[in-house]
């Protein structure tokens, strides 16, 4: 069937972007920037109540899906980038990359995640993982007179396509050795019985892929100097909605088509999940650039989501998204508060910037503590709940070690959360910085509020995440 | 009354405190002198909603009582579930008694970022209510962890010239201690199906969980109580913490760990308990002896009282693993009074240090000849602690050696031995800085007690007398609980004994 009501939000999402391409032409090229903006944030915003109020159903004649946990991920991701445009926009008139291909950009690599995470089909995932990784690309390179951009865009572009070549091999594997791309047919021709070994290593080559694009271990040499070099906005959207859209698929992939053979890839997870973890922690312990160290966070935050996908169970995928859930939101708070560092309207990256920000700014400080001690996964706070839903899954699933190796490891992790605690708190202070907008404050008010008000209400994320789990796992 | 969650209300009321803190605004002085005030006020009401606790306490049974329950998780079988027994319920009158006096030692030693101070400690009497009267595993977890934070900044702030090392060092080894117990957790509720704690008190793991179960657990509360050899974390944050920050750390966050073995360990875990018992006795009698030498070489006031305070801490969990009721008892009344004779002692150090600004022993001598009242007060929690008759340190002591000997009489036969080394090194350091001829040129000048001091001391003086003349007003709300403990652990060895001899036939 075709049923094209199922990909209302997608082909909304299709047209805005090309009707605002459209009129960030004719309107004149430098003066349209915020009104594009603007309307693309709203477009977003249109698509969320599109998703939610969609009634889900199969399209395409099955290569579609709008389960709820495609819509579960749809709305975090439009929340994330919805955020990364409002967050961009001041910075980019500042430091004169006030270009309105930018927001479309972000709207079209917004759809390719949407169709990645409802796609039910090999070729529907490539599809949308290529929209989504161009856009990506060419927005990394966006200020294409600094050298650090340009570079990190050709960085991010060549890697990028690799892993895309790898990725499509593993596809032509499996379909070599089942005969089939669906996601369903697969899943129904691959239950109960062995994996054919092509099969396993095509399954192999799709993970590797898939690695790199969430920036897992031992895929992951590109995030940090991608992040670095990016102009921050665009680094503080790398983190989050890729991200997210990343581990969707991953876990689409893993428990859709290969549930049935949960045996065979978990250990693939479970070390990458392990590698990704330690990599995350200790590496990032020394680094001075606080963007680097936001790379290396999330490189260990994938760790900590793979190991509710290691589980291989309903409640670790509930566990995975709901950790999603809770990053998208410590990291869109992180990011504007680095996006505040600012002074005599200069950018700031360096974690001794923050020195004395406790006297100089104390609530941005208190906040930015918030989040810190939130990431390290410092209970009442809701990064915990995220680490604690995981690690359930996987004592559940019977990974007893791999919960204790990565509880471990956020201890590891911990030092370097506390450490800008530190610098903010203990060292004296520094100048301060130039004041925060408005659209900061309001981004790091509604994120401590999240934070800070999860414990008493933790039942909405939580739900909505478990219907989303359930819908994988046919029930 | 009991229609009221006062549970709760002791519990929330300080964040209310802080929530208000948060709205002050304005100059700087004047923001100081109402922060003070209004974190006094909050605390001071929640110590007297909490003494409802105390009246309204039913010492004839051993249930749980104030008991609230509400959802909090439910997909998860998880619920918000409050309330104490007679082994908590004094927990959380120590915690509510000790912050007044905490908030009040700051007055005038805090005079930066007042607001803050007040916000934290404010935020940490929270936490250490809610732990002690948490009957949920996370939400106890929740608490447990939560410490961390104000602790964090209260040391790294306020501290003295190595704070961010001591804050650092405090955070990351209790967190590595923390998160196993998370896993064992994690672990219970798996086998479980709840992290409800009466209802794993109930359940009866078997043997070869209970051993892993019990380690995991073990690695963080030995990391709290704490003892050796994972104790090198509490010298420097002794010293470097604030006063009224060694205070709340010696007088209620060492006992989160004692509580810890009583609430889960023995409970829950008797079978492997009993199997550790012996490692327990061990690195206690370690403790005892080794930390009191070294606390008898000490150059510095306040590392000297911390070293002195992991050696009482070591008759703690040696009384907590006599499984009889003696040593139990001994156990908690050594816990409750050992946390207001150390926070007393903490506070001495104070009295002195905000007019000398040192904490070396050798700065000070012959205090005696100008401060005759401070001489008194120290001299009387220098006693408290070595345990002289009449001071509730004797009684703790007596209790947990009399249920040490009716354990192992080897075992009461070192802790004994370690008491007498206590009362060397406490009597030396009182020689050291209260006798003497006053020399030192700046000690010319020192000034008594002022009456905000004085203040802060009576309360902790009547109490100590008061638990050292007449224990039964405590040892009677603890009794019957600990007697239900005692039975839960003894009916539960002894049916894996038979079950064994069974076995063996």
């Amino acid at each position: 069937m075709l049923n094209l009501g199922a990909a209302l939000p997608e082909m909304f999402m299709a047209v805005s972007a090309l009707a605002l391409l459209m009129l960030g032409v004719f309107a004149g090229k430098d003066k349209s920037f915020r009104m594009v903006s603007w309307l693309a944030v709203a477009a977003q915003v249109v698509a969320i109540v599109l998703v939610v109020m969609g009634d889900g159903g199969s399209a395409f004649f099955g290569q579609f899906s709008a389960d709820p946990f495609a819509k579960f991920c749809k709305v975090l991701i439009l929340i994330g980038s919805a955020t990364g445009i409002i967050m961009t926009m001041n910075f980019a008139e500042r430091e004169n990359m006030a270009r309105f291909e930018f927001p479309i950009l972000i709207s079209l690599a917004t759809l390719g995640m949407m169709a990645m995470v409802s796609a039910n089909d090999m070729l529907s995932l490539y599809l949308g993982l290529e929209l989504q990784s161009l856009a990506l690309y060419v927005v990394a390179a966006i200020r294409r007179d600094t050298v650090r951009s340009t570079e990190s865009g050709l960085k991010y572009f060549i890697l990028g396509s690799i892993a895309s070549g790898i990725l499509l091999y593993g596809m032509s594997m499996v379909y070599g050795f089942t005969g089939t791309t669906n996601f369903t047919v697969l899943g129904d021709t691959l239950v109960g019985g062995e994996l054919p070994l092509g099969a396993l290593v095509g399954l192999a080559f799709i993970f590797a892929g898939l690695c790199f694009k969430v920036s897992a271990v031992p895929f992951h040499m590109w995030t940090p100097d991608v992040y670095e070099g990016a102009p921050t906005p665009v680094t503080s959207f790398f983190a989050v909605a890729p991200k997210i859209a990343g581990l969707a698929l991953f876990i689409r992939v893993a428990v859709g088509p290969f549930g049935g053979a949960v045996e065979d890839w978990q250990q693939i997870i479970v070390l990458i999940s392990i590698l990704s973890m330690a990599v995350g922690s200790f590496a990032a312990l020394r680094q001075e650039n606080i963007k680097r160290l936001m790379a290396y966070s999330s490189i260990g935050h994938v760790g900590f989501a793979l190991v509710g996908l290691a589980a291989g169970t309903q409640d670790g995928v509930t566990g995975v998204l709901v950790y999603l859930g809770i990053y998208l939101v410590m990291n869109l708070g992180t990011f504007a508060v680095i996006l505040c560092m600012r002074r005599n309207d200069r950018m700031n990256e360096e974690i001794t910037d923050l020195a004395g920000l406790a006297k100089t700014k104390p609530l941005m400080a208190a906040i930015t503590a918030i989040f810190m001690f939130s990431m390290a996964g410092i209970p009442p706070l809701a990064g915990f709940f995220g680490k604690f839903y995981v690690f359930k899954a996987a004592v559940d699933a019977g990974l007893v070690t791999l919960a204790v190796i990565g509880l471990v490891t956020s201890v590891v992790s911990a030092y370097y959360y506390l450490r800008i605690i530190k610098v903010m708190y203990f060292d004296e202070p520094v100048e301060g910085f130039d004041r925060n907008g408005t659209e900061m404050n309001v981004i790091m008010a509604v994120a401590t509020i999240i934070i800070l008000a999860f414990v008493f209400f933790p039942n909405p994320l939580m739900d909505s995440a478990a219907v989303a789990a359930a819908s994988l796992f046919g029930m | 009354m009991s229609d009221w969650p006062i549970l709760s209300i002791v519990t929330f009321l300080p964040l209310v405190g802080a929530a208000l803190l948060l709205l002050i605004n304005g100059e700087e002085a004047t923001v100081a002198r109402n922060s003070r005030w209004v974190a006094l006020w909050t605390s001071g009401f929640t110590f007297l909603v909490s003494l409802m606790l105390w009246v309204n306490f039913d010492a004839t049974t051993a249930d749980f009582q104030f008991v609230e329950q509400a959802d909090w998780m439910p997909g998860l079988n998880i619920s918000y579930h409050m309330g104490v027994d007679g082994i908590s319920v004094l927990f959380v009158l120590l915690a509510t008694f000790l912050t007044p006096i905490c908030i009040l030692s700051a007055w005038e030693a805090i005079q930066k970022r007042v607001k803050e101070y007040m916000i934290a400690f404010l935020v940490l009497e929270t936490m250490m209510v809610g732990m002690f009267s948490a009957l949920d595993g996370l939400l106890f977890y929740l608490f447990f962890e939560g410490v961390l934070i104000p602790m964090f900044i209260i040391i790294g702030v306020w501290g003295g010239q190595r704070r961010v090392y001591a804050a650092f060092k405090l955070f990351l080894y209790t967190l590595l201690g923390s998160v196993l117990m998370l896993v064992a957790l994690l672990a219970m509720y798996f086998e479980a199906g709840t992290t409800d704690i009466p209802t794993l008190m109930e359940y009866g793991f078997d043997y070869n969980m209970q051993l892993w179960l019990w380690l995991a657990f073990f690695a963080s509360f030995a990391v709290k109580v704490p003892m050796w050899p994972v104790h090198t974390w509490l010298p420097d944050a002794h010293v470097e913490a604030p006063t009224a920050g060694s205070v709340i750390l010696a007088g209620v966050l060492l006992k989160m760990g004692g509580y810890g073995f009583l609430r889960f360990s023995l409970p829950m875990m008797p079978l492997a308990s009993e199997t550790f018992a012996p490692l327990v006795f061990t690195l206690s009698i370690v403790a005892i002896i080794y930390t009191s030498l070294v606390a008898l070489a000490q150059q510095d006031m306040k590392k000297l009282i911390a070293y002195s305070s992991v050696a009482h801490m070591g008759i703690v969990t040696i009384g907590a693993f006599t499984f009889n009721q003696h040593g139990i008892e001994g156990s908690i009344f050594q816990m409750l009074s050992h946390g207001v004779v150390s926070g007393a002692l903490f506070l001495c150090v104070g009295v002195v240090y905000d007019r000398i600004h040192t904490r070396e022993i050798d700065a000070y001598g012959g205090l005696v000849h100008r401060m005759p009242g401070y001489a008194l007060i120290f001299m009387f929690f220098t006693m408290a602690s070595v345990g002289l008759p009449g001071t509730g340190g004797f009684i703790g002591e007596i209790l947990t050696l009399l249920g040490a000997f009716e354990a192992n009489t080897w075992v009461a036969f070192f802790a004994a031995t370690g008491l007498i080394l206590g009362a060397a090194y406490a009597l030396y350091l009182y020689r050291r800085i209260v006798f003497g001829a006053l020399t030192k040129e700046n000690l010319k000048t020192i000034l008594d007690m002022s009456p905000r001091e004085w203040i802060i001391f009576a309360p902790l003086v009547i109490i100590v007398l008061w638990m050292g003349v007449y224990p039964v007003s405590f040892l009677d709300i603890m009794h019957v609980s600990v007697e239900n403990l005692v039975n839960q652990v003894e009916t539960a060895q002894a049916a894996a004994a038979n079950a064994a001899q069974l076995a063996a036939n």
